[in-house]
């Protein structure tokens, strides 16, 4: 038997608050500390970003990471860790490092720890994978220098090392390149202008980086991800906030001084904020697409996938997603509306007269039977979940038997890579988006790549023809040849609708006025960027 | 005797957390989704994805990886998140600290409000307050959480300013950060249990205001104050101490809107996340974590009674 007493109690409460508070103890900043806190468009969770095509991990790796090459706003490779010299018979790429690089751990930047990083890469990225098929030797010349040499000429090779996606060549030191496949780096340790602080990481809560102090900026301007990365704050506060209220509340408090990605809903609330400015920094928005499913009827049937493309209107389906035409745009490019290969190549399969009635013919004439087409909806996404409805309905107007089915992201993307028959959880369309950096080129875009291989992206079109184009432009050094490949790339992939491209959308950011240069790029960047007291 | 009581109570819990355990293990690995696609992003090749699924385990047969991961807690140890590689202990702890401590100052505002609300309405039975407060209480269960969080946010927050409308401080980091970050969402969170112990109160007090003994303590000349609270509160407590405590633990389970609206890095949200992400390591660990703090709550709650009721003794 026993009797509680009312201060053994009251101790016991005591002992338990001071645990609970104790470890919530966080260390106070100090005072002439420059931070600027921003609210990312997704939390940061996965941090390798050598492995991983989610944006956010990829913003995260431009922060901590550097690249041998980086890419200016004109799209040109520039010299960022190295400098680069080609042979003339354009087979060795001489790389030379620049002097007084350091990793975050002290250690100095070595051509083996490159080199190191370049294999790693080549195992994930499916662009550089290509590029390694060609590769005959990649060996060290010196300490800081090495060459890549080729069994034939590689005509992105520059581009492909500079690209600021899906997934970057990032340079790291050897012993974290080595980690085995599948396995996630153990720790972040780059060469870039912010370090990344472990002990006060958050996972979906605040990612914290500090300046590293030992960077050393290159002399030309900086240039999307190219030239001098000056960091002119002391710490970048990545603080998640999950409800959008909330973010614009803090917002407007001052409590954050920069969001990624304003919904465009709630942009009249956000341009009444006296002191706060709305605007691109990423100029390259998204571009939904709709994929169909080339291994399963009835879209592997040619003309029955014509038929569903005609009926799907661009000026219709943005108008349903983003609403005003100020934020989004038409066009046919499958590599972007603004970029340098940007073309009107099979610009009749997406635009034009009389459509619906050659749609309804196709479907007639390709001896469709009324299988059942199987649309999956994503309900978590505004940018792309009111497409299938639509699409939907325009397709039953002309003869498709459809059905949607309505289900959250995860069980979106998780249908989305099955190969199996609808009837076991397969499917025969879906609607996407994806940032205009991933499908800027023939080689670097996964969503045209025609394999049908794992390296695919989902709806594994199978087109020798269009892969043999592919790999044209991929060694093709001459810029006008190039461009004239990437359009008969395009044409090919409208003609046998590899996908549907539905337009661009942008992306708006929002910050505080007392951030200022906050630099435009492929993705958020944060050198540059100033902030007033 | 205290100590065999306690272990006792603990080890009857365990079959049940197990239960729990597995159940929620079979029901995780059952539903959609795919840990390997959050680490790898949405655009990743199906060879990479099958190369990270092997490296994580998840192509083993479910009975290895419960077994595995069971034989982990057995030895203490948690496990690591699938998805950030962190230790699991160290995002919970991370996380418990706001939510223990929003849930303390919740518990507070509500009894301090309601306890006095439900003794005046059953002192003053059918007269206007006490009508006023059952109105008060309904008010309490039908307004949601989120809506009298965003009016507070926009009245108090954004334009008087007095408090902060996002956001967590540490007590560590002074009592007036605390309080100007805590206050709002502590009523906020309060508001629904204001509405429901303040009901407990009044119906329990009304029945204790009838019995013979109220009689005789006011017959005896004693002052309505303290027959109220000395003699009729401590009588109609086991009921409200049952329902404040089962309170706590679901305002610690389940505080995620609040957490959300108010940008406060709790374990509420901590589920959320790990559920979208389907980290199973970090799921798994807390319902593990809710099983034992309901436990520990109701283990608490039978303790308390012996405080307000002397006849009550645990052998």
């Amino acid at each position: 038997m026993f009797e509680l007493h009312r201060r053994r109690l009251l101790a016991l409460t005591a002992g338990l608050a001071t645990a609970t508070f104790g470890f919530a103890a966080v260390p106070e900043a100090s005072a002439a500390e420059k931070t600027l806190t921003a609210v990312m468009s997704g939390n940061l969770k996965a941090l390798d970003p050598s492995i991983s095509t989610a944006q956010i991990t990829r913003t995260h790796g431009f922060m901590v990471y550097d690249t041998l090459l980086g890419m200016d706003a004109q799209y040109r490779p520039q010299p960022q860790m190295a400098d680069v010299t080609v042979s003339d018979d354009r087979l060795t790429y001489h790389f030379k490092l620049r002097d007084g690089l350091k990793w975050h751990d002290g250690t100095p930047v070595g051509a083996e720890d490159c080199i190191a990083s370049l294999k790693r890469w080549s195992r994930y990225d499916a662009a550089a994978s290509r590029l390694f098929e060609q590769v005959a030797s990649l060996e060290a010349t010196s300490p800081t220098s090495f060459d890549i040499k080729l069994s034939a000429p590689f005509g992105q090779i520059l581009a492909l090392l500079a690209k600021p996606s899906p997934i970057p060549p990032f340079m790291m030191p050897k012993r974290l390149a080595e980690t085995p496949k599948g396995q996630q780096l153990p720790e972040q340790i780059g060469s870039g202008p912010f370090k990344f602080v472990a002990a006060e990481f958050r996972p979906g809560d605040k990612v914290v980086y500090v300046r590293n102090t030992d960077y050393v900026p290159r002399k030309e301007p900086a240039s999307w991800t190219a030239g001098g990365k000056v960091v002119n704050v002391d710490k970048v506060v990545w603080q998640s906030m999950p409800d959008m209220q909330t973010t614009m509340n803090a917002l407007q408090n001052g409590d954050v001084d920069f969001v990624e990605q304003v919904p465009l809903d709630l942009l009249p609330v956000i341009e009444a904020m006296p002191d706060v400015a709305v605007g691109k920094v990423r100029p390259l928005g998204m571009q939904v697409v709709a994929r169909m499913n080339h291994t399963l009827p009835p879209f592997d049937n040619l003309d029955v996938r014509r038929a569903a493309m005609l009926v799907l209107d661009q000026e219709e389906l943005m108008q349903a997603a983003i609403g005003d035409p100020k934020y989004y745009h038409l066009c046919t490019s499958i590599y972007g509306c603004t970029v340098p290969l940007a073309s009107d190549a099979g610009k009749d399969w997406l635009f034009g007269a009389g459509r619906k009635e050659k749609a309804r013919a196709l479907l007639k004439a390709s001896g469709y039977d009324g299988t059942p087409v199987v649309i999956l909806q994503q309900t978590e996404l505004d940018a792309f979940k009111p497409q299938p409805l639509l699409a939907a309905q325009r397709m039953r107007e002309i003869g498709f038997n459809v059905e949607v089915q309505s289900m959250d992201w995860q069980t979106h993307l998780q249908r989305q890579y099955s190969r199996a028959p609808v009837a076991e959880g397969g499917w025969n369309m879906i609607f996407s988006a994806w940032g205009i950096t991933g499908i800027w080129d023939p080689l670097a875009s996964t969503v045209i790549d025609a394999s049908a291989s794992n390296q695919a992206w989902s709806g594994w079109p199978k087109d020798p023809e269009l892969e043999k184009l592919r790999k044209a432009f991929s060694v093709e050094t001459d810029p006008a040849t190039q461009k004239t490949i990437a359009e008969k790339v395009q044409a090919r992939v409208l003609e046998q609708v590899n996908y549907v491209p539905l337009g661009e959308y942008d992306i708006l950011a929002a910050w505080n006025k007392r951030v200022a240069n906050l630099p435009e790029g492929p993705l958020t960047l944060f050198w540059g960027a100033t902030k007033k007291d | 005797m205290m100590l065999r009581f306690f272990v006792w109570r603990l080890a009857s819990a365990v079959p049940v957390v197990a239960i729990i355990a597995v159940i929620a293990f079979g029901l995780l690995h059952l539903t959609p989704g795919d840990p390997a696609r959050i680490v790898l992003g949405e655009n990743a090749t199906a060879e990479n994805l099958a190369a990270v699924r092997t490296a994580m385990g998840l192509d083993l047969p479910l009975p290895v990886q419960f077994g595995h991961w069971l034989w982990g807690i057995l030895h203490g140890d948690l496990g690591v998140s699938m998805i950030s590689r962190a230790p699991v202990s160290r995002l919970i702890g991370q996380r418990i600290g706001p939510t223990v401590a929003l849930a303390l100052c919740a518990m507070t505002v509500t009894i301090a409000v309601a306890l006095p609300l439900g003794v005046l309405a059953a002192w003053k039975r059918g007269a206007l307050v006490d009508r006023a407060v059952l109105a008060l209480s309904v008010l309490g269960f039908s307004v949601p959480v989120f809506v009298l969080g965003y009016v507070l946010i926009g009245t108090f927050a954004v334009d008087l300013r007095w408090f902060a409308a996002q956001g967590y401080r540490s007590p560590a980091d002074g009592l007036v950060p605390f309080l100007r970050h805590m206050t709002l969402p502590a009523i906020t969170l309060a508001s629904t249990y204001v509405a429901l112990i303040a009901r407990m109160t009044r119906a329990s007090m009304v029945e204790v205001l009838d019995e013979d003994y109220i009689r005789t303590a006011r017959a005896k000349g004693l002052a309505e104050p303290r027959v109220l609270f000395r003699h009729a509160l401590r009588n109609a407590a086991v009921p409200i101490i049952t329902v404040v405590g089962s309170g706590f633990a679901m305002m610690v389970s389940g505080v995620v809107i609040t957490e959300s609206v108010f940008n406060i890095p709790g374990i509420g949200r901590l589920v959320v996340d790990s559920v979208l992400s389907r980290d199973y390591a970090l799921i798994q660990a807390l319902i593990l974590l809710t099983g034992v703090l309901y436990v520990v709550i109701n283990l608490l709650i039978d303790l308390a009674y012996a405080l307000t009721d002397p006849r009550i003794r645990y052998q």
